[in-house]
C-alpha cells in the first residue's frame, strides 16, 4: 500500500469480486463430486460454477488493471 | 457455550455452510481493513465530511444509489412488489428517475457553485438561521432514529432469515460500522457503498435469471401469476402485472391508487423531495471533483437505479409465480410480517411478505451463493447504517455545533468532533434500536414521520433556487407549515382513520397511497406559504443572493469534451431508456 493513499476503490472491489468468485466456483467443482443431499432448484445448471467463474474472472481483471504498481493516483 | 450457540437461535429460513460462513467473514474483515487504510486521507474537514470533494462521476453516482439501496429497501420492495405486483416498480421509475435527472441538471449547479457542506448549509446561504436550524434539527434528530430502527429490522431479519441472536447482530454490524466511518469519515462510507453495490448485484442477479428460466420467461411468469392469484380467488389478478393501464381507478389496482397519487404524490412531490433534498443522498454527489463529475453522478445513479426492479421487483414477482410450500406442494402464500413474525406465525410456519428475497435466496443458491447473498444483504445494511451516521456527523458538526454552540471551531476540532459524533450517532441508533425492542409502534411512526419531512424540505430548497423573490420569512414559515401540516395530516388519519377520504381522496387508499397524497398536499401548503409570505415580506438584496438562485447565478460553461461526456446527453437517453420501460409495462 502506497502511502496517501494511492489504493483504487476499484482494486477493492476486484479483491472481493475475486476472492468470492474464487470460493464459489471452487466450491461448485467439489459439489461435481457429491451431489448435495438437498440440491437447490435448477441444481442441474450449476449456477455456482459459472456465476463464480464470471466473478473470478471480472475480480481478475479489475486486480490487474488497478494494482497498486500500474496506477498512481486511482483512489477515487 | 460456543460462538455457534451464542449467534444462533431457534428456526432459520436457511442455513449456511462454512464456505458462505468464509464469505461473510471476509466481507467484514476487508471493510474494516479499508477504514484504517483510509484513515491516513482523513486529516482535514473537508477530507472526514466530503471525501475532500475529489470523488469522480462514477464513484459518487454509484454511492448516490447505494446509499438509497439498503438491504431493508431490497427486502422491503421485494416483499412490496409480491403484495402489490409490478406497481411497486413505479418507486424505481418514475419516483426516482425524473427526480435523479432534475438533480442533476437543475439543482446540482446550485449545491456545487455555493460549496455548502450540507443541505441545511444551503438553506443557511439562501434564508438564514432559523430555516437551517428547523432543517438540521429534525433531520439530524430522524436520522439517528432511523438508523436504529433499521438496525432493528435488520436484526429481526438475521434472526427469522439466519436465526442469528438479535443482540448479537446489532452489535458486530454497528461496532464495525462505527469503526470504518470513525476512522475514514465519508470516503471510507463511500468506499463502502460501491463495494456493496457490487455485492448486491454479484449476489442477487442469479434470482432473477434463474426465476425467468423456471417460470419460461416474462410470458411464462405472467401467466403463471394469474393462474396462482385466480386460484387464490384474488381480485383483478391481471393488475399484478400492468404498471399504468389499472391506474385509471382507485379499485381497480391492489395498492388502492390512481394515477394522480403516483404521478404528482410520488413522481412530483415525494421522490423529488428525497432525491434532491435529502442530505444522506445528496451528501454523495457533493463529493464529486468538479461541476461535470457532479451532474453527472445522478444521471450514472439513475441509469443503474432503473435497472434495480431486475433485482428487486422481479423476484417479488416470481415469488408469486413460484413460490410452493416443500412439504405440501401447495401454492406459499406469503402474509404481512407483523403476523408471520409473531409467536403464533412462526408456530405455524408462517413467512412475510419482506422473506419472499430470502426464499428465492434460498431456492436457487447452494452453498457459496447463500453466503454471497446473504453479505449483500449484511453489506447493504451496514451501508445504509454508515450513510446515515455520516450525514448525522456532518450536519451536526457543521449545522448545530459550528452554527449554534461554537461558531469559530477550528478545522482540527470540526473532524474530531465529526468522528465523535459518528460513535454517539451509533450509540444512539443502538439505544434507538432497543427503544423500537420494547415498542414496535415507534418503528412505524417515525418511519413514516420521516417520509415526510423532506416533501416540505423539497418545496423550500425549490422556491429558494428557482425564485429570486422567496425571502428568508417565507422560507422559515413555509418549511415550518408544511412540516406541520404532515404531521398533522398523519395524526388526523392516525385519531381518525374515517379521514383517509379527505387525505387520500379514497377509502380504500392502502398505506402507501395515503403517503402520496399526503405528500403532495404538505408540499402545497409549503410552496403558498413559502410563496405567501414572501409577497409581503422583504426579500434578500440580489448581491446576497448570486450562487444560490437561478438568474443571479452564472453557471459555468462545461469544459470542451465530446457529447459523449456531456450530462445533457446521457440524461436524455436515461429520459428515452424511462419512456420505453413505462411503455413496454404499461
Amino acid at each position: 500500500m502506497k502511502a496517501g493513499g494511492a489504493l483504487s476503490i476499484w482494486f477493492f472491489i476486484g479483491l472481493s469480486l475475486l476472492v468470492n468468485g474464487g470460493l464459489i466456483l471452487g466450491y461448485g467443482l467439489y459439489e461435481l463430486t457429491r451431489r448435495p443431499e438437498h440440491p437447490v432448484v435448477l441444481y442441474q445448471l450449476h449456477a455456482n460454477i459459472w456465476w463464480g467463474a464470471v466473478l473470478f474472472l471480472f475480480g481478475a481483471i479489475y486486480c490487474y488493471h488497478f494494482a497498486p504498481g500500474r496506477r498512481s493516483v486511482t483512489g477515487h | 457455550m460456543n460462538l455457534a450457540l451464542i449467534i444462533l437461535t431457534g428456526n432459520q429460513l436457511v442455513h449456511l455452510t462454512s464456505v458462505d460462513l468464509v464469505i461473510i467473514v471476509f466481507y467484514f474483515v476487508l471493510v474494516l481493513a479499508i477504514g484504517l487504510y483510509l484513515k491516513q486521507r482523513a486529516n482535514t474537514s473537508d477530507d472526514f465530511f466530503l471525501a475532500g470533494r475529489e470523488m469522480t462521476a462514477w464513484v459518487a453516482g454509484l454511492a448516490f444509489l447505494s446509499a438509497n439501496l439498503g438491504s431493508l429497501e431490497l427486502m422491503g420492495w421485494a416483499g412490496n412488489a409480491y403484495k402489490y405486483g409490478i406497481l411497486a416498480a413505479h418507486w424505481y421509475w418514475i419516483g426516482a428517475i425524473p427526480a435523479m435527472l432534475f438533480l442533476a441538471l437543475v439543482m446540482m449547479p446550485f449545491y456545487h457553485i455555493c460549496r455548502t457542506h450540507s443541505v441545511p448549509g444551503y438553506l443557511k446561504l439562501r434564508f438564514g438561521e432559523g430555516s437551517r436550524a428547523l432543517s438540521a434539527i429534525s433531520f439530524a434528530f430522524m436520522t439517528v432514529l432511523m438508523s436504529g430502527i433499521n438496525m432493528y429490522a435488520m436484526a429481526v431479519v438475521m434472526r427469522v432469515v439466519l436465526g442469528w441472536n438479535i443482540h448479537f447482530s446489532i452489535m458486530v454490524s454497528s461496532i464495525t460500522v462505527a469503526i470504518y466511518v470513525a476512522l475514514g469519515g465519508l470516503r471510507s462510507a463511500i468506499f463502502n457503498e460501491v463495494l456493496q453495490f457490487f455485492l448486491i448485484w454479484a449476489g442477487a442477479l442469479l434470482i432473477p435469471i434463474l426465476g425467468l428460466v423456471e417460470a419460461g420467461g416474462w410470458s411464462g411468469l405472467k401467466a403463471r401469476i394469474l393462474q396462482n392469484l385466480t386460484e387464490q380467488h384474488v381480485a383483478n389478478p391481471g393488475a399484478y402485472t400492468h404498471l399504468w393501464s389499472t391506474l385509471g381507478d382507485f379499485g381497480n389496482n391492489p395498492m388502492g391508487i390512481n394515477w394522480v397519487g403516483i404521478v404528482f404524490g410520488l413522481g412530483a412531490v415525494i421522490s423529488m423531495g428525497y432525491w434532491t433534498t435529502d442530505f444522506l443522498v445528496v451528501q454523495r454527489v457533493l463529493a464529486a471533483k468538479d461541476l461535470r463529475s457532479a451532474k453527472l453522478a445522478p444521471i450514472i445513479g439513475a441509469a443503474f437505479k432503473m435497472m434495480v426492479p431486475f433485482i428487486v421487483i422481479l423476484p417479488g414477482l416470481l415469488g408469486l409465480a413460484l413460490l410452493r410450500d416443500p412439504n405440501t406442494g401447495h401454492l406459499l402464500r406469503l402474509v404481512p410480517g407483523d403476523l408471520a413474525w409473531s409467536d403464533a406465525g412462526q408456530a405455524q410456519g408462517l413467512h412475510g411478505y419482506d422473506e419472499v428475497l430470502p426464499l428465492m435466496l434460498a431456492r436457487y443458491c447452494g452453498p457459496g451463493l447463500l453466503g454471497l447473498g446473504i453479505t449483500a444483504l449484511i453489506a447493504g445494511f451496514m451501508s445504509g447504517m454508515a450513510g446515515n451516521v455520516s450525514a448525522f456527523a456532518t450536519v451536526w458538526t457543521y449545522d448545530i455545533y459550528g452554527a449554534l454552540i461554537d461558531k469559530n471551531a477550528s478545522d482540527e476540532s470540526k473532524v474530531r468532533m465529526g468522528r465523535w459524533c459518528t460513535l454517539l450517532g451509533v450509540a444512539v441508533s443502538i439505544g434507538t434500536a432497543y427503544l423500537v425492542m420494547q415498542s414496535q409502534s415507534i418503528m412505524d411512526y417515525v418511519q413514516q414521520l420521516f417520509s415526510f419531512f423532506i416533501a416540505p424540505l423539497f418545496g423550500t430548497v425549490l422556491l429558494g433556487m428557482l425564485w429570486k423573490r422567496a425571502t428568508p420569512a417565507g422560507g422559515f414559515w413555509g418549511l415550518f407549515a408544511g412540516t406541520a401540516s404532515s404531521v398533522g395530516m398523519w395524526a388526523w388519519v392516525k385519531l381518525n382513520p374515517g379521514a383517509v377520504k379527505y387525505v387520500a381522496l379514497s377509502l380504500r387508499a392502502q398505506d402507501q397511497a395515503q403517503n402520496m397524497f399526503r405528500a403532495l398536499w404538505c408540499w402545497l401548503i409549503c410552496v403558498l406559504v413559502t410563496v405567501g409570505v414572501s409577497l409581503v415580506t422583504k426579500p434578500k438584496p440580489d448581491a446576497e443572493l448570486t450562487g444560490l438562485v437561478y438568474g443571479l447565478t452564472a453557471i459555468p460553461h462545461e469544459e470542451q469534451v465530446s457529447v459523449f461526456h456531456r450530462p445533457i446527453f446521457w440524461a436524455v437517453v436515461v429520459a428515452i431508456v424511462f419512456v420505453i420501460l413505462n411503455i413496454i409495462f404499461w
